[in-house]
């Protein structure tokens, strides 16, 4: 049995970048903290089948990916969107006027999305159906590979891509349209 | 722009997310770089999404509040022997 000590050492650092995903999974801070806890005593009860040397944030996601599905997910009351609409490539940077408006003196695109808040970004996020909010989440946010991703959530690595792939463009159109509500961003002359 | 670049930013553009996610064998990553070495148009769309992922991921941080923490350390001693207990101290 792994020591106490040892899993504090190890496991409790990783808890912000955790809570962060269990907040974007169930989009609730009390459902996030339990989903967070309940992470954490499986993790610890389960750390001596933990392997030194690999990745313990990994670990630690899959549980945490593993344990928002069988339980967070069936909690559901009403079946959830499970598809976006397509959406093409680069959009947000065709909107944003592209190589046209660095051109033509106006804002570079880096600085608008400088200006999106972090709420906007967070709602962005967890506007997504599920299926693509986890994949767009673990990827873009927590850093895995498509490899990593595939394990965690149990499908194969080309449904992954598939899923970030579209969860990307369509996060983009939602963050587009975030942006013309404040007037961060105007539509294309 | 003559058919053939379009074909070529086109190819690169479909390539986009496996190549910023490193997932091309080394072959076609060689093909990407050396299309955003002599296409601009591109260099500049690829520079954006690179950039709009760098602003999600720093803008989808959140702290754990102390309660929380301290509630999540307390369970998990109450899981533990006694003399585990002792030792633990919720780190920082």
């Amino acid at each position: 049995m792994a020591s106490q000590a040892t899993f504090a050492a190890q496991a409790m650092e990783h808890m912000g970048s955790l809570y962060g995903a269990a907040l974007r999974m169930t989009r609730n801070p009390a459902d996030a903290e339990d989903l967070l806890q309940e992470t954490y005593l499986k993790a610890y009860r389960s750390f001596a089948t933990f392997q030194e040397g690999t990745n313990l944030k990994a670990w630690l996601y899959r549980i945490l990916t593993n344990t928002f599905i069988n339980s967070y997910r069936a909690k559901k009351r009403r079946p959830e969107q499970t598809d976006v609409d397509d959406v093409e490539d680069l959009y947000l940077y065709h909107r944003l006027g592209g190589m046209e408006a660095a051109a033509a003196g106006r804002s570079a695109e880096d600085e608008v999305l400088e200006r999106f808040t972090d709420d906007e970004v967070k709602q962005a996020v967890e506007a997504l159906p599920e299926q693509f909010r986890m994949a767009v989440l673990l990827a873009d946010v927590e850093g895995f590979s498509y490899k990593e991703i595939a394990e965690m959530t149990d499908v194969p690595i080309g449904t992954v891509m598939s899923r970030l792939h579209r969860g990307r463009r369509a996060l983009q159109k939602t963050l587009f349209d975030f942006g013309m509500e404040r007037g961060l961003v105007g539509e294309r002359e | 722009m003559d058919g053939s670049a379009q074909h070529k930013c086109a190819i690169a553009v479909e390539r986009l997310y496996r190549f910023l996610d490193h997932d091309l064998d080394e072959a076609d990553m060689a093909d990407v770089k050396r299309h955003l070495d002599e296409c601009l148009r591109c260099l500049e769309a690829f520079d954006f999404e690179l950039s709009l992922r760098v602003v999600i991921a720093s803008k989808c941080r959140d702290q754990v509040p102390e309660m929380v923490r301290v509630r999540i350390w307390k369970a998990i001693q109450s899981e533990a022997g006694p003399e585990e207990r002792s030792e633990g101290m919720l780190p920082s």
